[in-house]
């Protein structure tokens, strides 16, 4: 059964008098029974505050928190029907696998063969019956992050809670994780709540993402419409690799003019910023081109070679075809997707054009 | 070459470490042999010669029948008030430093730090401070002169130690865990049973030793606070040794005093790995 979360005006201050410091500002997010959504941030933006107090695990200094419609504010985590993956897995190390699976069950006195089922069914789903005799200590990274993910499935709860539950994990097996993860969602369907810094993940789990920085909720909206309409700058920069290319300018007659000339675009008039995704430039000859620099770094990736054009207006990253004959020194012309420009106004706030 | 000069610095270890052996086991050895020596190979002078026959005649008038003072029933009394007093005495104090322990280090509240700071001082202060405070409280509580007194008294003594063990093996347990057991749906005490406790078998060894040596060998304590008959045996084998009579029986003295020492002999050698590494395994995590 999937559950609604609420999320209404949570905020949450530390200390008091002069130094007290406000970690959540006015927090909203509701989130649709069986999403899949996403926090996501630099570290300290508040994002694992707010999921330890989804989880009861810390209360909030004021708003509201509903889960499947109850209010839960107060409510010790064990009542709020929820189950969480944490970062370090934390498996009870001196009991079985199969004992940490059935845990939770066996503290909400399920009787014994219903437990024993559902501890099965659990490690078929995540093809680890071989490991149910096994302490957490005889087995590796990845299996861990396994009975993890099984101990909170075993539960069948409203709600799903992850904390970083990757980030221990060498890149190869985070990948795989991360694919079993949406595979789980997909055929559970339990409504969940991930945290992550990391905007890969962020990117491929998510049904919505929140982006959060400094407290504060920057953007909530599905990968596409983070990608694609940040709400900001500081969205526009933290999601997309090789990050977005800003460039400071001022509207004038011939176009958008920027430290070396003018570009020759419509820019509505309040912009100030830029920006552009390094797949939406595309390097031209240098003669007759608007917008001119010099190549300073190339960087292949296989699939794609990243060309950094030094301008007078700052560093330009281009997203080119591998064998792209770039050498360091070349003079280029640049022509961007004007369709797919981004504008920002004085406060780094998205102008809609 | 530097071979040779390898196996030279072994050898030298080697040698060092024989004669530290030599030095701490020769005290040993002589009452080992003494206490197997009649009275005459004892006057004949040769403190390092072996018996002439293993005689256990020392050995059962130090259990049996030597004087202590104007009683002449032996040890065999005290040492069993020591048993009566240091069983509950170690499994009590380990017990309730262990929960203390666990509440410092994982659900710390406002002023736990400030509480474990002021526990410290029962580890450092010297015990003859509360030697008449406690005397009048033993008093108030009608526990005056009895073993259940002297259990008290080592309960309260050691509690800060106990406490300090746990807190600093409890402190290295990731947080996560607790929540991870909270949004299980276990509270304080199903935490500590099912997941805490279980996991504490390292340090729980180094307090059962700690402990027990402890009461065992204590005399402070014992000779302040007991009475009559709840002398536990470190006071008896003292009036044992200093029952005057005509002839200074050393072999029986050296029996009792063997007799004294072996339950915490035993305990070490039955648990003494565990006590080695419990505490590097402390030392390396806190």
């Amino acid at each position: 059964m999937a559950s609604s979360l609420e999320i209404k005006g949570i905020n949450k201050r530390f200390g008091k008098g002069d130094k007290q410091v406000e970690v959540l500002k006015s927090i909203d997010v509701t989130v649709e029974p069986g999403e899949f959504l996403i926090l996501v941030g630099p570290s300290g933006c508040g994002k694992s505050t707010l999921l330890n107090i989804i989880a009861g695990l810390e209360e909030p200094s004021g708003g509201e928190l509903r889960i499947g419609g109850r209010n839960v504010v107060g409510v010790p985590p064990a009542q709020r029907d929820i189950a969480m993956v944490f970062q370090s897995y934390a498996l009870y190390p001196t009991m079985t696998v199969a004992d940490n699976i059935g845990f939770a069950l066996e503290m909400r006195n399920v009787p014994k063969p219903e437990r024993q089922r559902r501890i099965n069914e659990v490690a078929r789903m995540l093809q680890m019956e071989h490991l149910l005799d096994r302490k957490p200590s005889q087995l590796s990274g990845g299996q861990r992050q396994r009975v993890a993910m099984g101990r909170a499935l075993a539960r069948e709860p409203q709600l799903f809670l992850f904390d970083e539950p990757l980030s221990n994990l060498d890149a190869k097996l985070r990948v795989e994780m991360r694919a079993e993860i949406k595979r789980l969602h997909q055929a559970s369907g339990i409504t969940s709540v991930y945290v992550t810094h990391d905007q890969i993940e962020a990117m491929t789990l998510g049904s919505r993402i929140a982006v959060m920085k400094g407290g504060v909720l920057q953007q909530l909206g599905t990968p596409d419409d983070i990608y694609n309409r940040p709400a900001n700058t500081y969205v526009a920069t933290f999601i997309g690799s090789p990050t977005m290319n800003l460039v400071a300018g001022q509207v004038g007659e011939r176009g958008f003019g920027v430290a070396g000339g003018a570009l020759p675009v419509s820019a509505p008039s309040a912009a100030q910023t830029l920006g552009l995704r390094p797949e939406h430039v595309a390097l031209a000859d240098a003669e007759g081109a608007a917008w001119r620099g010099e190549v300073s770094v190339v960087e292949p990736t296989g699939a794609d070679t990243y060309v950094v054009v030094k301008t007078a207006a700052g560093d330009v990253t281009v997203r080119t075809a591998p064998g792209t004959p770039a050498p360091p020194g070349q003079a280029v012309g640049l022509t961007p997707h004007w369709s797919q420009a981004h504008w920002f106004d004085a406060q780094g706030e998205r102008l809609s054009a | 070459m530097t071979h040779s000069s390898f196996s030279w610095a072994r050898w030298a270890v080697y040698g060092v470490l024989l004669l530290a052996a030599l030095f701490f086991l020769a005290p040993l050895y002589v009452m080992l042999v003494t206490s197997f020596k009649t009275a005459e190979e004892i006057r004949a002078g040769n403190l390092l010669a072996l018996p002439g026959a293993l005689r256990w005649d020392a050995w059962s008038a130090a259990w049996g029948s030597a004087c202590t003072g104007v009683d002449c029933a032996g040890l065999k009394p005290f040492f069993m008030n020591s048993v009566v007093m240091t069983v509950p005495a170690v499994l009590l104090s380990t017990a309730w430093g262990a929960l203390n322990g666990y509440v410092l280090s994982l659900w710390k509240f406002r002023g736990s730090e400030v509480l474990f700071g002021f526990l410290l001082f029962g580890v450092f202060m010297p015990f003859q401070v509360v030697l008449l405070p406690m005397s009048q409280v033993l008093g108030w509580l009608g526990l005056s002169s009895s073993i259940a007194g002297l259990v008290l008294v080592h309960l309260l003594a050691g509690m800060a130690g106990t406490t300090l063990f746990f807190r600093n093996f409890y402190v290295a347990v990731p947080a996560e865990l607790i929540n991870a057991a909270r949004i299980d749906g276990a509270g304080f005490w199903r935490i500590f049973w099912r997941i805490i406790f279980p996991m504490s078998t390292p340090i729980l060894m180094v307090t059962l030793i700690w402990q027990f040596t402890n009461i065992w060998n204590d005399f402070l304590f014992g000779v302040a606070f007991s009475g009559a008959d709840s002398k536990p045996i470190t006071v008896g084998l003292n009036n044992l040794a200093n029952t005057s009579s005509s002839v200074k029986a050393y072999n029986v003295d050296m029996a009792a005093a063997l007799i004294a020492g072996l339950p915490t002999m035993i305990v070490y050698m039955l648990a003494g790995q565990y006590f080695v590494r419990g505490l590097t395994a402390g030392a390396v995590k806190g």
